[in-house]
């Protein structure tokens, strides 16, 4: 019998998030920091209001485009918070999540031989997102020296005539970086001059802990060249419900929403009419989780400092990103030890690419109470060292 | 009362027995600090004390708690709040509130039985001045106090690591 299974899909590497999971499963009394998504519960009106739309018999297709109840409480959704301007009607796509709007995104804009450059560390799909999309992808380094900003000077040194794209994601999984307005006009130069497609993911938009998110596209004229994507699943606690946007100019929208209708047709029903009540009435819980964020963020970024391990104080989304470098150990190894010896369970950096290695990802959205025995285990586990 | 005023108040409004040091490190404040702007809370009265919400059904001590609407005829120059206060000094009265509506005030009465309540209510309340009528409603089951339900949630599953 022949390999049926594509060159494409054998040239894609596993996660690299896989062994640890079939570890923790054999493992009791693990506490784990490695979960990327937030701990609450999606705040109930929300669910109410998705359970008895289908008490009602609301479970069609929607348009392709998302209901346009939701694109348009988003429109001005939008503008209010970032002053970013999408039209409901013409350039707003309802996805299935980020995780399909980055790939509808990179599949409209690429072609065979071309180059989209990652910053990174960064999330784990957008490498395999750009080879099966026929793109090259090109990691360029964000380091802690810039408190995980994306630096201009590094950026400038991977472009070629081949570059396309570049995808960044600011409040950064898994550093907890940002980019300022100052930072991102900086990059915004680079973007113009080399004529490059900027796709900006901003899910963790809302969980910024200093000043407000600044969204990318309305930064000097990116916006014409700004595909911006967002979701609900970090702000609203919504991960399992599978809703997301993808915003651009129309001729960009119109290629990204011919790959969705073909390949998705349209996000749940049921996800989006809990979105359009997350929009509605949310406000308070959702601020309410992000204040809880900021509040174990301050207390475990200072534990993690005070046990030694060095960490910058992240700006945003969930994740402490500390280097454990002074432990003589690599990422790999402290996780997998860490594990085995103190059930505790984090990401190696190094999974998330370049400037990812000798950093460990850990997720704060845990109670404050397994915050601190993850900190009293792993301070014992350093003293082993 | 600044921002940091409002981030201890509403983290001692959910668990008010966290240790200055611990208010400290969630606060990015010195224990110092957070010890300085609590006393000074307390002193302006905005923080009123420290309580404990206990489920009681649990002791099962039999205790019976009810609602009491009354309505009220207003004093001249004193509208409720005289008689409100008088009410207040009670020690069965747990809660009162002057509402809109049919009636005039609400009260939160505890009592170790029903005959407790009820001679309250006949004895104490009723017969006072100006209540023109009560009603009284038994609380026959909480599921929820103070923004804490009663009731078992399961926790949600999470996949024990994702990316």
């Amino acid at each position: 019998m022949r390999n049926f299974v594509s060159r494409r899909a054998e040239e894609i590497p596993p996660s690299g998030i896989r062994k640890y999971f079939d570890l923790i499963l054999t493992m009791e009394d693990v506490i784990t920091l490695g979960v990327g998504e937030p701990d609450f519960r999606t705040p109930w009106n929300i669910c109410e209001s998705s359970i008895y739309s289908i008490e009602q018999g609301t479970t069609s297709y929607t348009s392709n485009k998302g209901l346009q109840s939701l694109r348009e409480a988003l429109s001005r959704d939008l503008e209010q918070r970032y002053s970013l301007r999408y039209s409901a009607d013409s350039e707003m796509i309802i996805t299935t999540g980020v995780s399909e709007g980055l790939d509808i995104a990179l599949r409209a804009v690429t072609d065979p031989g071309d180059e989209v450059l990652i910053a990174q560390p960064s999330y784990v799909s957008y490498a395999p997102c750009v080879t099966l999309a026929g793109g090259s992808p090109v990691p360029v380094r964000c380091t802690e020296k810039d408190r995980f900003r994306l630096n201009p000077d590094l950026l400038a040194e991977k472009i070629t005539s081949r570059s396309k794209a570049l995808i960044i994601n600011f409040p950064n999984n898994p550093t907890g970086g940002i980019m300022g307005k100052g930072d991102l006009k900086a990059i915004a130069d680079l973007v113009i001059d080399h004529d490059l497609l900027l796709i900006s993911d901003e899910v963790y938009a809302e969980l910024t802990y200093e000043g407000r998110h600044c969204a990318a596209a309305t930064v000097s004229d990116l916006w014409e060249r700004t595909i911006t994507l967002n979701g609900f699943s970090k702000a609203y606690a919504m991960t399992g419900w599978r809703v997301g946007y993808l915003c651009a100019p129309q001729k960009l929208l119109d290629a990204a929403l011919k790959i969705h209708q073909y390949v998705m047709l349209c996000a749940p029903v049921m996800g989006q009419v809990g979105a359009v009540e997350a929009l509605r009435s949310a406000e308070d819980e959702k601020n309410g989780m992000v204040s809880e964020y900021r509040l174990r963020r301050n207390m475990f970024v200072a534990g993690l400092n005070r046990i030694g391990l060095s960490c910058h104080m992240p700006e945003g989304a969930f994740y402490a990103f500390p280097s454990v470098k002074e432990t003589g150990l690599s990422d790999v190894e402290f996780a997998e030890r860490l594990l085995k010896e103190q059930h505790v369970a984090v990401v190696p950096g190094s999974v998330f690419g370049a400037g990812g290695e000798d950093h460990i990802r850990c997720a704060y959205a845990v109670s404050r109470k397994d915050l601190g025995t993850a900190l009293t285990r792993m301070e014992a586990f350093l003293k082993t060292l | 009362m600044d921002e940091k005023d409002l981030e201890l108040l509403r983290i001692l409004e959910e668990n008010s027995r966290l240790s200055a040091e611990e208010l400290a490190t969630l606060t990015s404040l010195s224990s110092c600090e957070v010890e300085k702007r609590v006393l000074a809370l307390e002193a302006e009265q905005v923080i009123k004390g420290y309580s404990t919400v206990i489920n009681w059904e649990r002791v099962g001590n039999g205790e019976v708690s009810a609602i009491i609407e009354l309505k009220v005829s207003p004093e001249r120059n004193y509208g409720y709040d005289r008689i409100a206060e008088r009410l207040s000094r009670f020690k069965q009265v747990k809660t009162l509130r002057l509402m809109t509506g049919t009636y005039d005030l609400q009260l939160l009465v505890t009592g170790k039985n029903m005959q407790d309540v009820s001679r309250f209510v006949s004895e104490h309340v009723a017969p006072m001045d100006r209540i023109r009528e009560t009603a009284t409603h038994i609380i026959m089951k909480s599921y929820k106090e103070n923004g804490n339900t009663l009731f078992e949630l399961k926790e949600p599953e999470r996949l024990p690591i994702s990316p």
